[in-house]
């Protein structure tokens, strides 16, 4: 079951010019960001006084400049994309299993368990995630598994709803109705049929929640409630970025058009694997 | 001159690579005041050969040949010229009454706005001719009508309002395409009836387009059938019913339920299925269906010819 | 009609009793209280203070307390910004995040809509493909680097527009910050409209209107219009969200004395009132973006109005 419309939306896919130029791209980020250091010889903590805020040029070996201390920009640029990205997959595996399991038993148990749970799934929906999180932060601190939660909880509600949706529809088929007979406890037909069936489109609204995720700690490290001293993801690079702007703009613009580019490809891509895979939005 | 004049009109669409030929040749024509019924199962191309004249067709698609109206072709005419022409003399009434009118705006705008378009007419003039259009196609408690919306009225309403707007300009020719196929068997006779009367009173010429024999039966005056996107037999309408020369002809009559004729033991039926659009002629397209074929029929493609009395037909051992 | 606005109304009165009794539990469950920094201070005098703004009573009298205020619609005083109430700040503050976040929506609407149809209108053509291209780069990109990099070129290398600050009445200092804030749902908008526009220029009624004569752009905007902005007018309100949050960057970045830095900047002092004020003012924004969209359905859609 699981061979066929892979290929085909595979197909449809790499015929598609512009998903595979942006996954392209996004390959090409993502090894720079692993590999990269590794090309320049500076340290990342390394504070060159001598060339302090300097331009960018190859001569100094410094190529994308550095910052007010010192700092190589290369380098601290391609580890703040470490961060991003690193935040970015943990954070979506949170989403996509938060997701996976609140849809799949709202779907399974139906009736008043789903009612209750796709009501509050609608309130939570309505108000927007930045200010619980803020109170969450001042709360509790600027703590790293608070921050993966939070960030995780940008984009569960669509999964779920989805996984919701295809979990009711696969239930009332024959295969889950010979588990129920066969006695099994609907913990295990959620994780052994369930799960694995809806997997496969899951996977392709999931993919479409990682920019949303990626932006999102951007935008908390910006304003300075998300990663902290002495990690610097690219949103707190453009926050330091943006304050140097009038004097040294490449601090600014190094980690910007970094994550603007690498926000950009995983929209197209996101949407070109949606088009090739979903059969509803095929015209 | 004929309101409406085909010649080896051809419509083709690509589609997923393959170029599907709906239309593959037709040639008609629709005389003043005259009723003329187009029969075919669907996929004949029945449909398509209107549409490409209106200009409606898909934008996947091509049309060749030519089609004029009142003299003037309409095949590749400019936008500006075309909608002086189709909804004032040249209009259409389309099969499905529930999607055809638009649904946020009120029955009355959906009428006036014809007239304020074609006639430069005000739109409280153009709401009046409205009300008296409204009367016309016997539309009760017209003056409430024209201020609801279409889903508040039922669907044999609604396609008399669609019948009213294409008469709002006097047009020359009216089609209408399956106006009855989604309505209830009391409505669809309504609506002939309709229909008819509205021939009665004017010079209009119609071009009835359906599937059902039987509902183009009661009010062409010629009858063409249509099959795999040619004419395969064209009459008067009394000749084509009484004695139908092309096998294909006479097969949908006797699939026409008549009270008058003896019980059958069981419903005659077409068997197989009309050859794809994207298939390449060979010879007869029906002669894989048909009961009298012979190998010519596969071989070569029989030609429009005149088959006695008013008739012609498109093959190669018409019935006598 | 009004009954359905009043009914929407009453309804949304739990929502946002529900939502200030939250935050209120949650902000005092926080460590540390409002003058954790004036630790300088002689014991008696920190007592006095607290004692001053009752914050030494517990906490369910405290929130009685405010409740109690709130339904005279006093927000308090803010205990960060000394000689202030929450509601003077607020009355500062908010017309600058209005103009801004409305401007932004406005324009968003205004340029996004004739955008989406334009694309619809020309599918699949080179310019629908790169329009739509310039749109999710509109979309993709956040506004806390589209800003600072557009100040960077228009005000810095340009000099036509001010980098930062505000004078009130000044429309060049909003310049800036209202594009940056408008691109992502201007992007949105496009591409919803693409979309439903698309899909609704193939119905029946389209085709109707087309048979009957009538010009494109009557068509468009007579007939299809209204049905295809339906899904723009259910991203309304998720826009207003999210200008709202956009605007707590915009607002820093460009140094605008908006509403949105109150937020931040109480929630970091634990300035309690401001806090809550702040949530409380946003929430009650956002409902009455929804009650619009409801209104906004009917109109779009008189099917919908007999449905209530």
């Amino acid at each position: 079951m699981k061979g066929g419309p892979w290929r085909e939306g595979g197909r449809r896919l790499f015929a598609n010019p512009g998903a595979t130029a942006a996954l392209a791209i996004i390959a090409v980020l993502v090894a720079l960001a692993l590999i990269g250091p590794w090309l320049n010889p500076n340290d990342i903590e390394a504070l060159d006084w001598s060339r302090v805020a300097a331009h960018p040029g190859f001569a100094h070996a410094h190529w994308f400049g550095t910052d007010r201390l010192g700092r190589d920009l290369f380098v601290r640029t391609l580890e703040g994309a470490r961060v991003s990205l690193a935040v970015g997959l943990v954070a979506s595996t949170v989403s996509l299993t938060l997701g996976l399991s609140y849809g799949a038993i709202a779907g399974y148990f139906g009736g008043r368990a789903d009612d209750v749970m796709m009501r509050i799934l609608e309130i939570l929906g309505g108000l927007p995630l930045i200010f619980f999180i803020i109170l969450l932060t001042v709360v509790f601190g600027r703590n790293v598994y608070l921050l993966f939660v939070s960030i995780g909880a940008v984009g569960w509600l669509s999964i779920a709803r989805i996984v919701r949706g295809q979990t009711m529809s696969l239930r009332r088929q024959e295969f889950i109705e010979a588990a129920v007979a066969s006695g099994a406890g609907p913990a295990r037909i959620i994780r052994k049929h369930v799960v694995p069936n809806v997997l496969g489109p899951v996977i392709v609204y999931a993919t479409l929640t990682v920019p949303q995720i990626v932006l999102f700690e951007s935008f908390l490290s910006f304003l300075g409630l998300g990663v902290q001293e002495p990690h610097a993801s690219l949103g707190t690079l453009i926050s330091q970025g943006a304050g140097e702007m009038e004097a040294a703009p490449w601090m600014l613009l190094a980690p910007g058009v970094f994550l603007a580019l690498l926000l950009v490809c995983l929209n197209i891509f996101g949407d070109g694997l949606r088009d090739a895979f979903d059969v509803k939005e095929r015209r | 001159m004929p309101v409406l004049q085909a010649d080896d009109l051809r419509v083709s669409f690509a589609l997923a690579g393959a170029t599907q030929h709906a239309v593959r040749g037709v040639s008609f024509e629709v005389a003043a005041g005259e009723c003329l019924g187009i029969v075919g199962e669907s996929g004949s191309g029945k449909t398509q050969t209107f549409m490409a004249a209106m200009g409606l067709l898909a934008g996947n698609s091509q049309a060749g040949g030519s089609v004029k109206f009142e003299g003037a072709e309409l095949l590749g005419l400019a936008a500006p010229a075309l909608n002086r022409i189709r909804g004032s003399r040249l209009t259409m009434v389309f099969q499905d009454p529930m999607t055809s009118l638009t649904p946020h705006l009120k029955i009355g705008v959906q009428l006036a706005e014809v007239l304020v378009h074609h006639r430069g007419a005000s739109w409280r003039e153009s709401e009046q001719a409205a009300l008296e259009i409204l009367e016309r196609v016997r539309v009760s408690d017209a003056r409430r009508r024209l201020r609801q919306y279409p889903h508040e009225l039922s669907g044999g309403m609604r396609q008399r309002v669609m019948i009213g707007m294409s008469l709002m300009c006097r047009p020359s020719l009216l089609i209408a395409d399956e106006p009855t196929s989604s309505l209830d068997v009391t409505v669809q006779a309504q609506i002939i009836d309709l229909l008819r009367a509205l021939r009665q009173e004017s010079a209009m010429s119609v071009v009835l387009i359906s599937h059902d024999l039987g509902v183009v039966a009661g009010l062409a005056d010629r009858i063409v059938v249509m099959y795999a996107g040619r004419i395969v037999e064209s009459a008067i309408a009394a000749e084509l019913l009484s004695s139908p020369r092309h096998p294909y002809t006479e097969l949908l009559l006797r699939c026409v339920p008549n009270l008058h004729l003896p019980r059958l033991a069981r419903m005659p039926c077409l068997p197989g299925q009309a050859p794809s659009a994207a298939d390449p002629e060979q010879g007869c397209a029906f002669a894989s269906r048909c009961p009298r074929a012979a190998r010519r029929c596969r071989e070569e493609r029989p030609a429009l010819r005149p088959g006695g009395g008013s008739a012609q037909v498109a093959c190669h051992f018409p019935c006598p | 009609m009004i009954r359905y606005v009043i009914r929407r109304l009453a309804g949304a009165i739990p929502t946002l009793f529900a939502i200030v009794t939250l935050t209120f539990f949650l902000i005092h469950a926080a460590p540390g209280g409002p003058f954790d920094e004036a630790q300088t201070l002689p014991p008696q005098i920190m007592a006095n203070l607290r004692s001053a703004y009752g914050l030494d009573q517990p906490v369910w009298i405290q929130y009685a307390r405010y409740l109690r205020a709130l339904a005279h619609g006093d927000f308090g005083p803010s205990f960060k910004y000394k000689d202030f109430t929450v509601t003077e700040l607020i009355r500062l503050g908010l017309p600058v995040t209005l103009k801004l976040g409305g401007a932004a929506l406005i324009f968003a609407l205004v340029l996004g809509i004739p955008i989406g149809t334009f694309a619809a209108l020309h599918r699949n053509s080179a310019s629908d493909t790169a329009v739509m291209t310039v749109v999710v780069a509109g979309l993709a990109v956040p506004s806390f680097v589209v800003l600072p990099v557009l100040a960077l070129l228009f005000g810095i290398h340009l000099h036509w527009l001010p980098v930062a600050g505000w004078e009130p009445g000044a429309i060049r200092d909003l310049v800036l910050p209202v594009t940056a804030l408008t691109l992502p749902p201007l992007a949105y908008i496009a591409r919803l409209t693409r979309g439903s526009m698309i899909e609704v220029l193939q119905s029946g009624f389209v085709r109707t209107a087309v048979s009957k004569g009538l010009p494109l752009r009557t068509v468009i905007s007579r007939h299809a219009l209204r049905p295809a902005l339906v899904p723009v007018a259910g991203y309304l309100a998720p826009a207003a969200a999210s200008i709202l949050t956009g605007s707590l960057v915009v607002e820093s970045i460009a140094g605008l004395p908006g509403i949105g830095r109150y937020l931040v900047q109480g929630a970091l002092n634990r300035d309690y009132t401001l806090v809550l004020g702040m949530v409380i003012l946003y929430s009650a924004l956002l409902i009455a973006m929804g009650l619009f969209v409801d209104l906004l359905y009917a109109w779009l859609d008189p099917r919908i109005r007999l449905e209530r």
